[in-house]
C-alpha cells in the first residue's frame, strides 16, 4: 500500500480572504485541514513601545490605527485608561456624544463585516449595499473631526469638540450630481443630529436589506449552519469576547456588566446565539447593529435636549481654547506647556475596558509619573480570538476555513498591533 | 456569599502568605505573588467558585528598567543660553544605541508578566503579577494548561521581552520577523531598531543593513510632581519605591 502524508499549504498573507496579512500553515489531509497555524505579525509596527517614547494625548492618533475599522471604541479605551490614572471624568454631554459615536462605530464595523464576509463566502451584493450606509457614517466621523476614519476625536476631559450645527453638505462633481446629488443631501439640510435622526429612521429598513440577501439563502446557510462551532467552554477557556461569546449562548456584554460612558442610561438588549456556529454569530452581528440604532437613536434625542460643555476646563490636561489664549496669559503659558511637554500623570496601573465591536479591547496602562506612558499594553479582542483558530478549525473543509476567518472579525491593525 | 467581604481579603484569607502584596485602587484589585506559586495559584482561581477566573483577559509583559526616571532635569538657574530643551547625548530611557545599552544592570525585579483575569460569573476583575526571579534568564511558569487562551500572550511576551515560560507548549516568535535578533519592547532596546530592510540594486535581493537614522527625542521624557495628585500619588508611592 501506498504510503500517504499530509501535506501543507500556504495561505496569504496576499490573499483577498485573509482580511489583510494573515499567513497561515495548513496541514491538510486532502481537503480536510489537520493543523492550522497562524503567522501573525506582518503588520506589526509597534505602536506600544511608540506610546512609550511620546507623551499621553500624541498616542490617540495611533489608536485609530489599531483597529482601523471600529476606531472610537479604541480611542474611548485608551482616554478612559488615561483619565482613570488623572482621576477626571468627562461631562456628560461628552459621555452621551462617546456613546453615541461608539455606536455609529459598532455599525461601520458590523458593516464592514457583513459585506467581506459575505464576499468571501460568495455573496458580492452585499458588500456593496454595506458600503452605501458605511459612507453616511462616515460623514459623520469627518464632520466631527474633519477625518473620515482616523478621528482622534475622544480626549482624556471629554471629546474635542461638539458636534457640528451644520451637516456638511456634497458639492456637485463628475461623480455626485443632478438628482444624486439632490437625494445625497436630502438628509444633510440641518445639523448633524438631524442628519443621524432621518439614517436612523431609515437604518432598520437597510438592515431589513442584508438579512433580504443572506438570512434565508440557501448557500450562505450552507456555508456558516454548523461550521465553526464554538462551544461555551472553548469561548471561555480561550478568552472570548464579545460577539464571539455571545454567539455562543453567553450573555455577556461589558456595556451592561461593567457600564462605561452613558450606557448605563441607554435601553438595549443583548442578543445571544444558541449554537456558537458561524450563522449564529452573523446573527448575532445583526441584531447587534440594530441595538445600535435604537442607542443612537437615544443618544440623539438626549443630546438635543442637553446643550453643554464636552470638555472639562481644567487647564492642567486639556488645552484651553483659541480664541482664550489670544488675550489670556495664563492660556498662553498652560498651552505652550501642553504642547510642549504634555501633562504628567500620577504612578499608578489601571486596566480600562470597552466593548469594542470585536470584544473586550482593553488598555493596561503603567505611568511612573511622568508626561509619558512607563507601558501601554493593548489587548486586542482579534488576536485573542485568532489564537484559538488551531483549535476550531481543526477537521473542517479548507473552504470553512475563509468562513471561519470572516466569522472572527479579524483586522491585522489590532492584532499586529 | 458575603457581599461585604472584598476580594482582597477573600484572597489573602484563602492564599495567606502566598499573596506577597495585595492593592486595590482605582476600583483594581492586583496581587503580586512568587513565581513558584503561580500554577497552582492561577489553577485555584480558576476552579474555586469563590473566585471563578474563567476567563483569562491578558498576559502582559512589563520592564521595569527605568522605572521614574526622567530625561531632562531643570537646574532651577538660569544660564546665559538659556534652557535646552532638546535631550543630549545618547543615553536614556527608550533611544540607546545597541552598543551603548546599559549591561548588567543591578536590577533584581525587572521583568514581570502581569496577568488579568476575569470572573464572568462574579463579574469581577483581577490582575496577578509575577516577577522572574532572574533577570538574566527572566523565566516565569506558564499558565497555558490552565487558561489556553494564555498561549499566544506568552508567545508575545516572550517575543517582546524575552521572558520565558517555562511548559509552554510552542514558545516561538510571534509578533517580530522571521530571523528578528533581541527582545523588542525592553527598554533598552532603541527605538528606532538595529537594523534596517532595503532593496540592493547591486546585489539584487533585499538586504538587512545597521540602522542609518539617528535617535531622536522631540518631548523629553519629566516625572513632575503634582500638588493636585498628592494624594493618589502617596498612596501607591510607598508601594512602588519599596520595590
Amino acid at each position: 500500500m501506498e504510503e500517504i502524508r499530509n501535506y501543507t499549504m500556504n495561505f496569504g498573507p496576499q490573499h483577498p480572504a485573509a482580511h489583510g496579512v494573515l499567513r497561515l500553515i495548513l496541514e491538510m489531509d486532502g481537503e480536510v485541514v489537520m493543523r492550522a497555524d497562524p503567522h501573525i505579525g506582518l503588520l506589526h509596527r509597534g505602536t506600544e513601545k511608540l506610546a512609550e517614547s511620546k507623551p499621553f494625548n500624541q498616542s490617540i492618533g495611533y489608536m485609530d490605527r489599531l483597529d482601523y475599522v471600529s476606531m472610537m471604541c479604541n480611542e474611548h479605551a485608551y482616554v478612559r485608561a488615561v483619565e482613570k490614572l488623572v482621576g477626571i471624568e468627562a461631562p456628560q454631554r461628552a459621555q452621551y456624544i462617546r456613546t453615541l459615536f461608539d455606536e455609529i462605530t459598532r455599525i461601520l464595523n458590523h458593516l464592514m463585516w457583513i459585506g467581506s464576509n459575505a464576499l468571501d463566502l460568495g455573496a458580492m451584493a452585499v458588500f456593496l449595499y454595506a458600503f452605501r450606509e458605511r459612507e453616511e457614517l462616515m460623514d459623520c466621523y469627518e464632520g466631527v473631526s474633519g477625518a473620515r476614519m482616523h478621528a482622534t476625536y475622544y480626549r482624556p476631559g471629554g471629546v474635542y469638540r461638539d458636534l457640528p450645527e451644520r451637516m456638511p453638505n456634497y458639492h456637485a462633481s463628475p461623480w455626485h450630481k443632478g438628482a444624486d446629488l439632490k437625494r445625497l443631501n436630502q438628509w444633510r439640510q440641518g445639523s448633524m443630529l438631524d442628519f443621524l435622526d432621518a439614517f436612523s429612521e431609515d437604518f432598520p429598513r437597510k438592515v431589513d436589506e442584508y438579512e433580504e440577501l443572506l438570512t434565508n439563502n440557501r448557500i450562505w446557510k450552507q456555508r456558516t449552519v454548523g461550521i465553526g462551532v464554538v462551544s461555551p467552554e472553548q469561548a471561555r477557556a480561550w478568552g472570548m469576547s464579545g460577539p464571539m461569546l455571545r454567539g455562543s449562548g453567553i450573555a455577556w456584554d461589558l456595556r451592561k456588566k461593567q457600564p462605561y460612558a452613558a450606557y448605563a442610561d441607554v435601553d438595549f438588549d443583548i442578543p445571544v446565539g444558541a449554537n456558537g456556529d458561524c450563522y449564529d454569530r452573523y446573527l448575532v452581528r445583526v441584531a447587534e447593529m440594530r441595538q445600535s440604532n435604537r442607542i443612537i437613536r437615544q443618544c440623539v434625542d438626549w443630546l438635543r435636549r442637553n446643550p453643554g460643555p464636552v470638555m472639562l476646563e481644567s487647564h492642567k490636561i486639556i488645552p484651553p481654547h483659541r480664541a482664550e489664549m489670544k488675550n489670556d496669559m495664563e492660556a498662553l503659558i498652560h498651552h505652550f506647556k501642553l504642547f510642549t511637554e504634555g501633562y504628567s500623570v500620577p504612578e499608578g496601573e489601571v486596566y480600562s475596558a470597552v466593548e469594542a465591536p470585536k470584544g473586550e479591547f482593553g488598555v493596561y496602562m503603567i505611568s511612573d509619573g511622568a508626561n509619558k506612558p512607563f507601558r501601554v499594553k493593548l489587548r486586542a479582542p482579534g488576536f485573542v480570538h485568532l489564537s484559538s483558530m488551531d483549535e476550531i478549525v481543526r477537521g473542517h473543509m479548507l473552504a470553512d476555513v475563509v468562513a471561519m476567518i470572516g466569522t472572527y472579525d479579524v483586522v491585522f491593525g489590532e492584532i499586529d498591533r | 456569599m458575603n457581599a461585604t467581604v472584598s476580594l482582597a481579603q477573600r484572597l489573602q484569607e484563602r492564599f495567606g502568605a502566598q499573596v506577597q502584596s495585595c492593592i486595590e485602587r482605582f476600583g483594581e484589585t492586583t496581587i503580586e505573588v512568587a513565581s513558584s506559586d503561580l500554577p497552582a495559584l492561577a489553577r485555584a482561581l480558576r476552579d474555586e467558585d469563590v473566585f471563578g477566573f474563567e476567563e483569562l483577559i491578558d498576559v502582559c509583559g512589563v520592564d521595569y528598567l527605568g522605572y521614574g526616571q526622567s530625561e531632562w532635569e531643570n537646574s532651577g538657574q538660569a544660564t546665559g543660553t538659556g534652557y535646552s530643551r532638546g535631550v543630549e547625548g545618547s543615553s536614556g530611557p527608550g533611544r540607546f544605541d545597541w552598543d551603548g545599552r546599559p549591561r548588567e544592570v543591578d536590577m533584581p525585579r525587572r521583568f514581570a508578566a502581569v496577568l488579568h483575569l476575569l470572573s464572568l460569573r462574579h463579574n469581577r476583575r483581577l490582575r496577578v503579577r509575577v516577577f522572574c526571579p532572574h533577570q538574566g534568564l527572566p523565566a516565569v511558569p506558564s499558565v497555558t494548561a490552565i487558561w489556553p487562551a494564555a498561549n499566544w500572550f506568552e508567545r508575545e511576551a516572550f517575543d517582546l521581552f524575552g521572558i520565558v515560560f517555562e511548559g509552554h507548549p510552542d514558545l516561538r516568535r510571534i509578533l517580530t520577523d522571521y530571523g528578528f535578533v533581541g527582545h523588542a519592547f525592553r527598554k533598552d532596546f532603541p527605538l528606532i531598531g538595529n537594523v534596517e530592510v532595503r532593496y540592493d540594486p547591486e546585489q539584487r535581493r533585499v538586504i538587512y543593513q545597521p540602522v542609518s537614522i539617528e535617535p531622536r527625542v522631540l518631548v523629553p521624557r519629566v516625572v513632575r510632581e503634582d500638588a493636585r495628585y498628592a494624594q493618589g500619588a502617596a498612596e501607591t508611592a510607598d508601594h512602588w519605591r519599596r520595590n
